[in-house]
């Protein structure tokens, strides 16, 4: 159980880097290490103790394997957390370029 | 960049390459499947790009055939997939071509196919997003 | 086994501690990399080889486009003044903390002991897989046989990321 309560605090570390910091770098960080604590704790639910990688040998069919389903829906959720930084990275670099900054309270404050 | 990783890099482009295609290929035997196999290949280019530089590729050239490859990519993995509704049974993604003995290169039906388009959409992908950001610090600090 | 994970939990939520309060921003990026590669550690020790390779190689392609997107910056933080105004967003941040960790404990006593999964889903995808599917490796044959369109749907939103970004920085345009 103690697992689950230190993937939790991972969760809460990144929570606490998006409310509070300035920088839209280290909110960024931040996004992608609550993703990363999800990840854990789903692949931590599906395992089974002394059980097989999920892939089938010839060796008969009474082993006991590892849950699947998660893992199939982390590969997806791997390539979306690709997806949605590398957007992320993108309005930083653009953001720069015009305000010369990355502190979203001065980027808040020149409108126009 | 100097000589010596300009040459090693070429070399080892190369070798991951086709590490990436074997990943692809044997999805359905070993761990690795089209995600990971795509993003390998899409290491390879971007190997290659970091090492020589970006004042050494025609860059527009290079980011029109990227994603004209990853879209026709996608366009044909939904082909494959709406060709099940006319070949026998009429459901969306049914694995229709024949099964053969578990474990040999060329069975599990239409699942390799489905491997290599993926994996070439997801190399496309990753390789535009790359290519869009080096453009934008090459043309922008003019 | 729970022993090896918890100390890698413990590194990884260092490292995340670290990366918040760096002074430089390529150090913040850097320390995110810890993070990223213990999660890969984790993935092998619960068994998981295809999830590895893939967090292996999109960890380091993150790595590389924002380690790109931060030097080309002035490196560093400004610094928070510490006013009365933050003071009162840590205490309220902390009291809320409380509150979702009291949740979070009541919600895991439903849930199984650490290795002893029933798998009430997932029996017939594993058992009825190999010669439903004809594929040997099992995540493979639910990704693209059993969950197909979770796959599709993956696939549209990468191409989605991909056409956003070569919007967003397009440089030519209102002259």
């Amino acid at each position: 159980m103690i697992v689950y309560i230190l993937c939790f605090i991972l969760f809460l570390v990144g929570l606490y880097g998006v409310i509070t910091r300035r920088n839209l770098i280290k909110i960024a960080i931040s996004l992608s290490i609550m993703e990363f604590s999800i990840f854990l704790i789903l692949v931590l639910i599906g395992y089974i103790e002394n059980g097989l990688a999920p892939i089938v040998d010839a060796s008969g069919s009474a082993q006991i394997y590892v849950d699947p389903l998660p893992q199939a829906m982390v590969l997806t959720a791997i390539v979306i957390g690709l997806a949605t930084t590398a957007m992320l990275m993108a309005i930083a670099i653009r953001l720069y370029r015009k305000y010369k900054t990355f502190d979203i309270r001065e980027i808040k404050n020149l409108r126009g | 960049m100097s000589t010596i990783v300009k040459k090693v890099s070429q070399l080892m482009a190369g070798l991951i390459f086709m590490y990436g295609i074997y990943i692809i290929l044997h999805g359905h035997l070993t761990p690795g499947g089209g995600f990971a196999g795509g993003a390998i290949l899409a290491g390879a280019f971007i190997l290659l790009i970091l090492a020589f530089g970006s004042s050494a590729l025609k860059l527009k050239k290079e980011v029109s055939g990227s994603s004209n490859t990853e879209s026709l990519a996608i366009l044909v993995v939904v082909v494959l997939a709406l060709m099940a509704l006319l070949l026998g049974s009429k459901i969306f993604f049914f694995n229709y071509l024949p099964k053969g003995e578990a474990g040999a290169l060329l069975s599990a039906g239409v699942i390799p196919l489905y491997n290599i388009f993926i994996g070439i959409e997801v190399a496309g992908a990753i390789l535009t997003i790359f290519l869009a950001l080096v453009i934008f610090k090459e043309e922008s600090s003019k | 086994m729970e022993l090896s994970i918890s100390i890698i939990l413990g590194f990884m939520i260092i490292g995340a501690i670290y990366a918040l309060h760096a002074k430089d921003l390529l150090s913040a990026v850097i320390a995110m990399g810890i993070v990223g590669y213990g999660l890969v550690i984790c993935f092998l020790l619960l068994k998981a080889p295809d999830l590895a390779i893939v967090q292996i190689v999109v960890e380091t392609i993150t790595l590389v486009i924002m380690v790109a997107v931060v030097l080309d910056s002035t490196r560093e933080e400004l610094e928070v003044p510490f006013d009365r105004r933050s003071l009162l967003n840590r205490i309220a941040g902390f009291i809320i903390f409380a509150g979702l960790f009291y949740f979070f404990l009541l919600a895991i006593q439903s849930l199984d002991p650490l290795g002893m999964h029933t798998m009430r889903m997932a029996d017939p995808y594993v058992h009825g897989a190999v010669e439903h599917t004809g594929s040997v490796n099992l995540v493979t044959g639910v990704l693209f046989d059993f969950r197909a369109y979770d796959t599709l749907g993956e696939a549209v939103i990468l191409y989605t990321a991909a056409l956003g970004v070569l919007t967003l920085l397009r440089m030519k345009g209102k002259k």
